[in-house]
């Protein structure tokens, strides 16, 4: 080869080499859903279930659809944060996973705005789907993000409230409370000092109580986040400051914060035997569905009661909603079998045996109309309460945003604050925390 | 000898210096020159890992400084880091070594004792740290408590949280120890025998002879402890999850810095912004303010030091 002729072949090497670091580096995938699905092919199927009987539940699900799909094989690989999901989904490459489920619904805005998971409306216009009529409400808001449904849920969580029904008859209380002031009554009425301790705290209203966080909380009122514009509407609802003010009261009333820190930093682990609700160091526990079936693998010395959370005094004709959120699936944008990866999606998701099976194994809330209705769910008579919850078109969520749960974050400091007396002035805290949560988005677009 | 022979001869040398040197060359611009200056670049783009970066002048700058509400609590938490623990561990690995080279017996087990907390994994030091000074349940404040002093909350406590993160810092003083120990070693022991005949105390033997001998010693320590706690990031990460008792699960909300941001670091915000927000520009704004502080207390005390030493002179 000539001189003349060796350096364009150069440039153009260099070119092409740079081109496809660039694409390497960004993530950025040309390939469209043109695989024929019908073919033998493998996918890759990456979650985050790492328990021994959530594991086999899965492997259930897969080995049913490799059953039903004998050309699609799937790999499966198990125990994947969020964080390795997102580095993934950003380095693509030939072990990149094509079907991707996370537990984190906040992260549904992020997944669907950058297009790291492909937008599924067209898959399922494709087979004739339509979500609202598919999946409760609460689970197709938090499914999708302006107009891009880019995941479907995989099972959900609803949130109820646990209680103590040895405590609560001997402290006269004959019914779970319906409304907030009926719950911050009964707390109190639970609650028994020791020293400068309890021996029985009737609630642990703290912020760091486990589940207890201002995003499951405000499933008691009826809150809107974001305005028309997709501005911060938290210092504008008065769902927000009603919420903050009850907090700080009921932290007040049952004994103040450092009191109620100084006890808590005692509990036991949340997902181990030795949970405050378990051990009946506090007598009502805010916490999803799967919160019965590990207190009753402790086998406590009481009785366990199961019921709606209550709702804010005046949302009482609403008792009987509660908080949503759950697992959610997607498929990568890097994926090249993405009709494959749609097959196993839509299979995991929509297929009411699939969904009931998959649900019995791991005792979450089933995700579809469909299966929540089914009769071959088997469930503790109390778990009905959760089924409920999900089915109940009142029931909350929280809506996905460009950067993820970011807003939440901002929200929950400020309920930090304002629990330990740090921030007294509420409007003004809400006012700081709504300018700081649009500067972020603005950050992020 | 010719002109060109010598020209050819210098230009030899010149590239087997290169050759000899390239090995280094080749690490200084791979991990040092390349991620120092791609840190700068992306610091003014808009990047989230997807898309390709997007020029944005010194708008992540901007957010960094105004909008950002982590950066301020985050800064002034490393700076006292900075200025207390690494003093602290300085302190106490000199006072340490001077006391293991001045016994008589046990040195041994002394040195041993001292040092074998530096080889405990950072998480597991950190997370018995907090399971001892656990306000509620923990043996320290029991102790406290039945001898009738105060109990701090320690690690649920914003007052006492950096101390106690201090504490542990003093706790693992052992690579200080092994270090002080050798170049308290290496002072000449005619200098301390001229300074006994000339009557001085055991004070101005240590402020005359110990401290001139060993002031390089001390400069490496402190320079490289300062670098090291501008990247503190373990210890106070766990410690602030573990006694917020939230260590992550879908929906728990973490805050940050637990308690009341003070176990906060620059270090966390690097990650949490590139990481975890994937404001990859964000988290570049906040790696080179951590590099400029770096540069800026090692110059300052490299000058100070050789202020000294001339002054000394």
């Amino acid at each position: 080869m000539s001189g003349n002729r060796r350096k364009p072949a150069a440039a153009l090497a260099a070119t092409a080499a740079i081109a496809l670091f660039a694409s390497a580096c960004t993530g950025q995938s040309s390939s469209g859903a043109d695989d024929d699905a019908s073919k033998e092919t493998t996918i890759t199927f990456w979650h985050g279930w790492s328990a021994p009987g959530e594991v086999k539940g899965i492997e259930a699900t897969i080995a049913a659809f490799e059953k039903a799909h004998p050309n699609i094989h799937v790999k499966v690989v198990g125990n994947m944060t969020d964080d390795k999901i997102n580095q993934a989904l950003r380095a693509g490459g030939s072990k990149a996973p094509d079907v991707v489920s996370s537990f984190t619904t906040n992260n549904v805005g992020k997944f669907c705005s950058s297009k790291a998971f492909v937008d599924l409306n067209p898959f399922l216009k494709k087979d004739g789907i339509d979500p609202e009529a598919t999946f409760p409400k609460a689970m197709n808001e938090y499914t999708q993000f302006d107009g891009v449904r880019c995941t479907v849920p995989l099972l959900g969580d609803a949130y109820g409230l646990y209680y103590n029904k040895d405590a609560f008859e001997k402290a006269g209380i004959a019914n779970p409370p319906k409304t907030w002031s009926e719950f911050a009554a009964d707390a109190k009425k639970l609650t028994k000092s020791k020293g400068d301790s309890y021996e029985q705290l009737g609630f642990m209203p703290n912020y760091h109580g486990y589940e207890s966080t201002t995003e499951h909380y405000l499933g008691a009122w009826n809150p809107t986040y974001f305005d028309a514009d997709g501005k911060s509407n938290i210092a504008k609802d008065p769902a927000f400051a009603a919420l903050l003010a009850n907090q700080k009261k009921l932290v007040d009333s049952l004994g103040g914060y450092t009191k109620l820190e100084k006890f808590r930093t005692g509990f036991g682990d949340e997902w181990g035997a030795k949970h405050p609700f378990h051990t009946g160091q506090v007598a009502m526990q805010l916490d999803g569905e799967w919160r019965l079936g590990m207190a009753e693998e402790t086998k406590p010395e009481f009785e366990i009661g199961v019921a709606p959370m209550p709702v804010a005094d005046d949302e009482a004709d609403t008792y009987g909603k509660g908080y949503l959120t759950g697992t959610i699936a997607g498929i990568a944008a890097t994926s090249s079998k993405q009709n494959a990866a749609w097959e196993l999606v839509k299979f995991m998701t929509t297929d009411t045996d699939a969904v009931v099976n998959f649900a019995n194994a791991i005792h979450n809330v089933p995700s579809t109309l469909e299966a929540l209705k089914s009769p071959k769910l088997k469930y503790d008579p109390r778990f009905k309460v959760f089924l409920d919850i999900a089915a109940n078109p009142k029931s909350t969520t929280t809506p996905p945003s460009v950067n993820g749960g970011a807003y939440l974050t901002s929200l929950q400091n400020l309920g930090f604050d304002v629990e330990k007396g740090k921030q007294t002035d509420i409007k003004a805290g809400l006012e700081k925390t709504a300018k700081e949560i649009d500067a972020a988005i603005a950050q992020a677009k | 000898m010719s002109t060109y022979t010598l020209r050819s001869k210098r230009r030899r040398s010149a590239l087997r210096t290169a050759a000899f040197m390239s090995p280094w060359l080749i690490g200084f611009c791979v991990f040092f020159a390349y991620p120092l200056i791609s840190t700068v670049y992306f610091s003014f783009t808009s990047y989230d890992g997807f898309a390709a970066p997007q020029f944005s002048g010194f708008k992540n700058w901007s957010f960094v400084f105004n909008d950002y509400p982590l950066f301020w609590p985050a800064l002034r938490n490393t700076l006292w880091l900075v200025i207390v623990m690494v003093a602290c561990r300085v302190v106490f690995g000199l006072g340490v070594g001077l006391l293991i080279t001045k016994i008589k017996t046990g040195t041994g087990v002394f040195r041993t004792l001292f040092y074998l907390p530096y080889l405990a994994p950072p998480v597991a030091a950190t997370l018995g740290f907090v399971f001892l000074l656990n306000p509620g349940t923990g043996p320290v404040n029991s102790i406290l408590g039945d001898l009738g002093m105060g109990t701090p909350g320690w690690f649920t406590d914003a007052t006492w949280s950096k101390p106690a993160l201090t504490g542990l810092a003093v706790w693992g003083v052992g690579d200080l120890m092994v270090i002080f120990m050798a170049a308290l070693l290496d002072v000449p022991k005619e200098q301390y025998e001229a300074a006994e005949l000339d009557g001085a105390t055991a004070y101005h033997r240590f402020r005359y002879v110990t401290l001139p001998n060993i002031s390089p010693i001390i400069m490496f320590a402190v320079v490289t402890g300062i670098i090291q706690t501008m990247q503190y990031y373990t210890q106070p990460l766990v410690a602030g999850k573990v006694a917020s008792g939230v260590m992550g699960g879908s929906g728990q909300q973490f805050e940050p810095g637990y308690p009341d941001k003070s176990t906060l670091t620059l270090p966390q915000l690097v990650y949490n912004l590139g990481f975890q927000r994937f404001d990859y520009g964000s988290a570049c704004v906040v790696a080179l303010v951590l590099f400029v502080l770096a540069m800026a207390f090692t110059a300052l005390l490299m000058r100070r030091r050789s202020g000294l030493i001339q002054a000394g002179e």
